[in-house]
């Protein structure tokens, strides 16, 4: 297969690109929407709002989650808040500045079209959430409420106290219910994909396994939507739910949908620090808390006084410090690496020392004890649930944690990857926030491509199609069953004698030491060498013990794993070829004197987007180059 | 510490259960409960014996799917406290923990301690949202709403449909988990015009499914990990009695 990487931009100035699409797009007639069967997986923000709105518009749809309800999808967990470009607060925003700050913040490396298209439909997601019934923060006069994020200098974050993330996903759901009760979405909760099918070329189906039965079942459609999240959990420790995996994107990769920018990783600056190593995940405190909360650590290497004993001009507001005009306030990757910057120098704080404080006197001082319950109460609440600690009488302790991933499948301009038919939503494609996300930006970007540009683009394809879907007996079908019930058996026959989390942990590692928050050329090397020695180990000596007949959370976690062991090889070679420091992406050997990220905008100024070439292969990379029209590329600037 | 476990242990819904004794070793103040299965289930792959199936996703006390009854209460001995976000710290050495599935007729259980909560999805099928199809909804601020109501709303509107309502009460009960959305939605103008067809349907597929009735003993309040109000059973019981008069009327 010979591989042209058509984004699909339209013609015109970047304000008016959507418009355009919008006006050119071929439609499908109303009468003959029904005719079409569309698979969604996913039942997260990107992936319920596309199946309801998919099936108000009166498609076929079909869509699958491995939890036991769509409502469980681990975009419930987003704290902070949703971006849009309302401009409510009269402090200067606008569409082009948050179009604008995305791209920054991106640090250059997104397509400037799509960033520009999501920036014009944030505001008719805050209006078609409200009208759902989602209960954002309001002010005593009854209107809405906002707070400012990281990598903003306006207002323009949208908030349900720290669930927002919670509520939206619960309007999503809600929608997505009321069309199940319709008849036009058919959902299959604990249902995992396993695999994608393609005929002639097109994706027309799946292969999934009904989880408590333990049933492969065949799926045919006329196009599939993957909304299947982020591979932070490649990382093993990460602020991503248990369940959450990369088969479904990997699946789609090994049958030729190009993976693009797998290395941008975002570390999120504000976790709670390890504790041991029985740790299975790791929990977020929203980046709303830098609105209020300082960071710092002790001026004093290896200072162990209680942090309420360190008088004020011992401590090192470090953020505030570098970075004066945005101070705690810095993007998400600025902030973490600083973070790492200080505990490397010995002044960490907490057990290993691997932890900076987050301080709120001064805001509790400033407003009251009972404002800061009433922005923060739940997170305080939470913060000391695991950790034990009163955060209102003396600071909170965090570290960096991986938390989102950049990168995704490749998608063109209407969200389709280079397997036609195949549409990529959400997380998991790449393509709306560069190489680094902005806070507030995710619960955005899953909505924007579910509710208002898949559900449009999707009928371009339709459209300009006649054969919509096959019989699920089609022998393409039966192949894909027969690899995946074989896959299965032999992750079930190796009885070796290591449990499957074991190798999660030690693929962990590797990432976390070699491809984390900082890497080098010999750091990707090691990780390369160490990934495949651990996968050949995986598959002699895993132990997965039951049936392939019933609930087996064993062999889930097994078929999951298994992917993330190829997985995290593409992500370090990703990160290998890119020599430069960009984003969530920071190459030691390129940096400015003062050890901010040193982009190369001639040589890497383009998408890097992988062909699978068989395990154990070298994948091969195709590049689109991104061209900048409307934004001057400039150095990341937060001083 | 040193722990003993009783655990309920089931092949599948069609098999009978049994509590199965483990004793849970080395286990620190710092794990959260669900950490404490993880090691003990690691254990037992390690002996050759199937891990023990329970529900858990995000851990951090939001998506609702872990949930198990812990000494008789679901989530545990902590008020307002999800079981993925109980920690190790509140047993002590020597404890002995008996872990059982929510248990009601209407969520059978699926294996050991997972259970089918489907029930819960059908009843908000059935009426739980509002009809807004996507496009043309208005200004964002073009209808105010007072703080007070917002806020109400939002108290209702954090369940997380975990079911712990229904384990906890004697006569498995969904009112709480009803009665939450009734109000979240009840409470916004946005909600309103559908409100009593909303309450009326929802009620009925509460019943359809085999949920017992509300008999105000409040065990459920108790036990929601989420906090949420006795208020709003009240709240769709006169929502309910409002809707059930207007449509006799018509």
């Amino acid at each position: 297969m010979s591989i042209t990487l058509e984004s699909k931009i339209p013609s015109g100035p970047v304000g008016q690109k959507w418009s355009r699409y919008r006006q050119d797009m071929k439609l499908v007639n109303p009468a003959n929407k029904r005719k079409f069967d569309v698979i969604v997986v996913g039942s997260g923000l990107a992936g319920a709002s596309a199946a309801a709105t998919l099936g108000e518009l009166g498609y076929n749809v079909k869509c699958f989650c491995f939890q036991d309800s769509p409502r469980r999808a681990h975009s419930i967990a987003a704290q902070g808040g949703i971006n849009a470009a309302k401009n409510y607060r009269n402090d200067g925003d606008s569409i082009y500045r948050l179009f604008y700050d995305t791209i920054k913040g991106g640090d250059f490396r997104a397509r400037e079209a799509n960033v520009h298209r999501l920036a014009e439909v944030s505001v008719n997601i805050i209006d078609q959430c409200v009208a759902q019934g989602v209960p954002f923060a309001r002010e005593y006069g009854g209107l809405l409420d906002n707070r400012s994020f990281g990598g903003a200098q306006v207002s323009r974050t949208f908030y349900a106290r720290g669930q927002t993330g919670q509520q939206l996903l619960l309007g999503a759901y809600q929608a997505l219910s009321r069309q199940i009760a319709a008849g036009t979405v058919t959902m299959y909760s604990r249902t995992e994909m396993l695999d994608l099918v393609l005929i002639d070329g097109h994706a027309k189906g799946i292969i999934t396994r009904d989880l408590i039965s333990g049933a492969i079942e065949a799926h045919s459609a006329s196009a599939v939507v993957l909304a299947t999240g982020g591979y932070g959990n490649v990382f093993y420790l990460s602020t991503n739910a248990k369940g959450c995996n990369v088969t479904s994107t990997f699946r789609a990769y090994k049958k030729g949908a190009l993976f693009a920018n797998p290395c941008y990783t975002q570390i999120h600056p504000t976790c709670i620090p390890v504790s041991g190593d029985y740790q299975s995940k790791l929990t977020l405190m929203s980046e709303s808390l830098r609105n209020d909360g300082r960071v710092w650590v002790p001026k004093k290497e290896g200072d162990n006084r209680h942090p309420n004993e360190i008088p004020e001009n011992e401590r090192d507001y470090y953020l505030e410090r570098k970075y004066p005009s945005y101070g705690n306030l810095a993007p998400r990757d600025i902030a973490s690496r600083a973070a790492k910057q200080v505990c490397d120098e010995g002044r960490g704080v907490g057990p290993g020392g691997r932890g900076v404080y987050l301080d709120f006197s001064a805001a509790i001082q400033r407003f009251g004890r009972k404002k800061i319950e009433e922005r923060y109460g739940n997170l305080f609440e939470m913060y000391e649930r695991i950790t034990g600690e009163n955060a209102y009488d003396q600071p909170m302790r965090i570290y960096p944690a991986v938390h989102y991933t950049m990168g995704g499948l490749w998608v063109d301009y209407e969200l389709m990857s280079n397997i036609p038919g195949l549409f990529v939503i959400g997380e998991a494609n790449f393509s709306d926030h560069g190489a680094n996300r902005l806070g507030a930006s995710a619960l955005m970007q899953g909505l924007a491509d579910g509710y208002f540009v898949l559900p449009q683009t999707i009928g371009g394809y339709f459209a300009a199609q006649k054969n919509g879907k096959y019989p699920a007996d089609h022998p393409e079908f039966r192949k894909a069953e027969e690899e995946v019930r074989a896959r299965l058996n032999r992750l079930l026959s190796i009885n070796g004698k290591k449990t499957v989390t074991e190798f999660h942990r030690e693929l962990g590692k590797i990432m976390w030491d070699n491809v984390g928050m900082a890497r080098t050329e010999s750091s990707l090397m090691h990780a390369l060498e160490r990934i495949p020695v651990l996968r050949q180990e995986f598959w002699e000596n895993v132990n997965v013990l039951g049936s392939g007949d019933d609930l087996n959370p064993a062999l889930e976690y097994a078929g999951r794993v298994a992917d993330f062991l190829e997985f995290g090889e593409l992500l370090a070679y990703d990160a290998l070829q890119r020599e430069e420091s960009c984003g969530g992406h920071f190459r030691e050997e390129y940096q400015t004197e003062d050890g901010e990220a040193l982009r190369n905008d001639d040589k890497y100024s383009y998408v890097a987007a992988w062909e699978y070439k068989g395990v154990d292969q070298f994948p091969t990379v195709h590049k689109e180059d991104l061209k900048y029209e409307e934004v001057k590329m400039s150095q990341r600037s937060y001083k | 510490m040193n722990l003993t476990l009783r655990v309920w242990r089931q092949k599948n819904a069609k098999t009978s259960g049994q509590f199965v004794t483990y004793q849970a070793t080395d286990i620190s103040a710092e794990m959260s409960f669900l950490e404490m299965l993880d090691v003990v289930n690691e254990e037992l792959i390690k002996k050759g014996e199937e891990q023990i199936a329970f529900d858990h996703d995000c851990r951090e006390g939001i998506c609702g799917s872990c949930g198990m009854v812990i000494n008789g209460t679901p989530h545990g001995p902590l008020s307002a406290t999800t079981t993925c976000q109980l920690h190790m710290r509140f047993f002590k050495d020597g404890d002995t923990i008996t872990i059982e599935p929510w248990r009601a007729s209407s969520f059978p259980i699926i294996k050991d301690l997972v259970v089918d909560r489907t029930a819960f999805d059908r009843i908000i099928q059935s009426g739980g949202f509002v009809s807004v199809s996507t496009g043309g909804a208005p200004d964002g601020n073009a209808i105010p709403i007072p703080k007070e109501d917002a806020d109400k709303a939002m108290d209702a509107a954090q369940c997380i449909g975990c079911g712990a309502c229904v384990a906890a009460c004697k006569n498995a009960s969904a009112m709480l988990f009803v009665s939450a959305k009734v109000s979240h939605l009840g409470l916004l103008p946005q909600g309103h015009v559908e409100a009593d067809r909303r309450v009326l349907n929802m009620v009925a597929t509460m019943d359809e499914e085999g949920f017992g009735n509300c008999t105000n003993t409040g065990s459920c309040e108790a036990a929601c990990p989420k906090e949420i109000s006795l208020d709003n059973i009240a709240r769709m019981n006169r929502a309910y009695a409002k809707a059930l008069f207007k449509n006799k009327l018509a």
